[in-house]
């Protein structure tokens, strides 16, 4: 179905060129991140557009990785992006499945409840008042906890379990298989590529997430990645008065290092993301 | 779904009763498998529904939620006559208004360009590249973007200045920080938006537009009368989702990229409660705060929901 009148071919040259400088223009940034990283703090100052490196000097990512704070608040995102995920996924799945019975007694109400926190929140301050209540504050469950479901990925899951023919698990239960043996058994081995997308979800959230870090973590050893970078990217003038005459401490080199340093971890999952993502949003479209 | 429907249907109480803890009992590890979930829900979501109660009290942290006397709409009425909340609900609705009016045609406007595409190479090509913002922290992003807006060494003020131009304060005029906010907001989401609609244009039967190349219909035709009625219910999915959402103003993004310079254009209900609270300790005062803020995002999803549906499409619920 080509056509080859001259309006479409100016179309589609207008087209190709509009998509290509989207694309130019969403990459410039990471391009700009990398070779700033790779600049000598002279080299930087000394030119205007940052498009080529002038020469390459990894001083700043010597001067990062001796810096104080930065392996501690790596050490902190790894356990909250492992361990958190892992209890993230322990909890939509088990939750997901029952819930994925709209024949169970009680299923229903339970999910017009759970759907209910979508709607309405009792806001930031009530939340607040109950991780201190905890106890956890200044801990990294104050990371973990309150994020423990995600209701979009719940429906996600939820509807991608009501995908799968219920005469499976009826011949495994004839069987003798026990539900929880069904579920670990049969529907989770059948339900990997979703599975995979709501992983993938939920550990960039925990790796970007720096929200309920600032409430909740209010000492600076426990700080996660990304409160190390938001005060080396945004408050260094006001560290530089107390550090000295470092002038490192500002340099756009050093502050990109960083930045690339936790960039690095997330954009390694993007082909994975690839493979499953567009799927898990055609999951999600199902409706439920 | 294994037989044990029929056990339920009994006519007297108490063997109604039991029958019902049988039915319990006969699926007890299905129920079991269901207490984390009802328990997070009840500590991380009930419970503060519940601590919102005191927006209506004096709340004392000696005495608890349940020992602070009540105070009635005594906050909402000092609230309400506080000139800055006017000030920062306003700046709220400015900026959402504005980031909903640009910022949602974006990603249509892209997947119907994409879809235009006739190499699917080039096309997969660009669908990868323009959602990696999304995956980048706000506290990363926002550093390339101090970078890249920068007035003395940002490309885009060179690049103004080349062409003649003054170079702009993005970051610290007042003048421009709202729309710095929402075309940031839009550079960094159009791209996994355009997937969804992408995702959704999938579906789309190709014999549809064989035929309307038959019947001598134009690529605009086209569009108009198979590709956009393809993705309507998304649209409307998206549309409900982000107009419910219209007091989010974004405090991730704001709470990054303000300063001092431009606290007064751009101070949103979730940065003023974050300080009101948590720095100064007024907590009943926030959570009233909170609590307007949920009540108008609750009946703006609900109306919008239900309009959604008096024009028979598919609602989100």
């Amino acid at each position: 179905m080509k056509e080859r009148s001259i309006g479409n071919r100016i179309f589609n040259t207008i087209n190709v060129i509009v998509l290509t400088i989207l694309a130019l223009a969403t990459l410039y940034p990471f391009w700009e991140v990398l070779v700033s990283s790779i600049s000598s703090y002279e080299g930087y100052l000394a030119t205007d557009y940052h498009i080529l490196p002038t020469e390459v000097d990894l001083t700043a990512y010597k001067y990062i990785f001796r810096m104080e704070g930065l392996w501690s608040s790596y050490g902190v995102t790894i356990f909250i992006t492992v361990v958190g995920t892992l209890i993230n996924m322990l909890l939509t799945i088990t939750t997901g499945y029952v819930l994925s019975k709209e024949d169970l007694k009680g299923t229903k109400i339970i999910m017009f409840l759970i759907v209910f926190t979508m709607l309405f929140s009792g806001g930031l301050i009530p939340s607040y008042m109950v991780v201190k209540n905890l106890g956890i504050m200044n801990t990294v469950w104050a990371l973990i906890m309150p994020t423990a479901i995600s209701t979009y990925n719940l429906i996600i899951m939820k509807n991608f379990f009501m995908s799968i023919p219920k005469s499976i698990e009826e011949s495994a239960i004839i069987d003798g298989c026990t539900d929880i043996g069904v579920l670990f058994k049969i529907v989770i081995p059948l339900s990997m590529p979703a599975i995979a997308t709501i992983s993938l979800f939920y550990a960039v959230y925990h790796w970007n997430d720096y929200f309920q870090a600032v409430l909740y973590i209010t000492n600076r050893e426990k700080w996660p990645l990304q409160l190390f970078l938001r005060s080396m990217l945004f408050e260094n003038e006001a560290s530089s008065m107390s550090g000295g005459d470092d002038p490192y401490l500002l340099g756009t080199p050093i502050k990109m290092a960083a930045v690339m340093v936790a960039l690095i971890p997330i954009i390694s999952t993007y082909p994975f993301f690839q493979k499953y993502f567009v799927k898990g949003v055609m999951i999600g479209s199902v409706k439920g | 779904m294994n037989g044990l429907t029929t056990v339920k249907k009994k006519s007297s109480k108490t063997k109604s009763n039991r029958s019902l803890l049988a039915y319990i009992w006969f699926h007890r590890y299905l129920y079991l498998l269901l207490v984390p979930g009802i328990i997070y829900y009840i500590i991380f979501h009930y419970i503060p529904m519940y601590g919102a109660t005191i927006a209506f009290k004096d709340f004392n942290i000696m005495k608890g939620i349940i020992g602070s006397p009540w105070a009635g709409f005594k906050h909402f009425e000092y609230l309400f006559s506080l000139n800055k909340f006017f000030q920062v609900f306003k700046n709220t609705i400015i900026i959402s208004l504005m980031r909903l009016v640009c910022g949602f045609p974006a990603p249509i406007i892209v997947a119907l360009l994409l879809n235009e595409l006739s190499k699917m190479k080039f096309k997969k090509v660009i669908q990868t590249v323009v959602y990696l913002p999304h995956f980048i922290s706000w506290v990363i992003f926002g550093g390339m973007l101090v970078t890249i807006l920068s007035a003395e060494t940002g490309i885009v003020n060179m690049i103004i200045v080349a062409l003649g131009g003054e170079p702009i304060g993005f970051l610290t005029d007042p003048e421009y920080f709202r729309w710095t906010l929402v075309w940031t907001a839009i550079y960094k989401w159009f791209g996994w938006n355009t997937v969804i609609y992408m995702a959704a244009l999938s579906g789309v039967d190709t014999q549809l537009y064989e035929a309307a190349v038959i019947d001598g219909a134009n690529r605009w035709q086209r569009i108009w009368h198979i590709t956009l009625p393809c993705i309507k219910g998304t649209i409307v999915v998206l549309l409900i989702l982000r107009i419910g959402n219209l007091m989010q103003a974004g405090f991730e993004q704001i709470y990054v990229l303000y300063n001092p310079a431009v606290y007064r254009v751009s101070d949103i209900l979730d940065t003023y409660v974050y300080r009101l609270g948590l720095s100064e300790g007024k907590f009943s005062l926030a959570t009233a705060i909170g609590l307007f803020k949920s009540v108008i995002n609750f009946v703006l999803l609900i109306s919008a929901n239900k309009i959604a549906r008096m024009m028979e499409q598919p609602g989100i619920y």
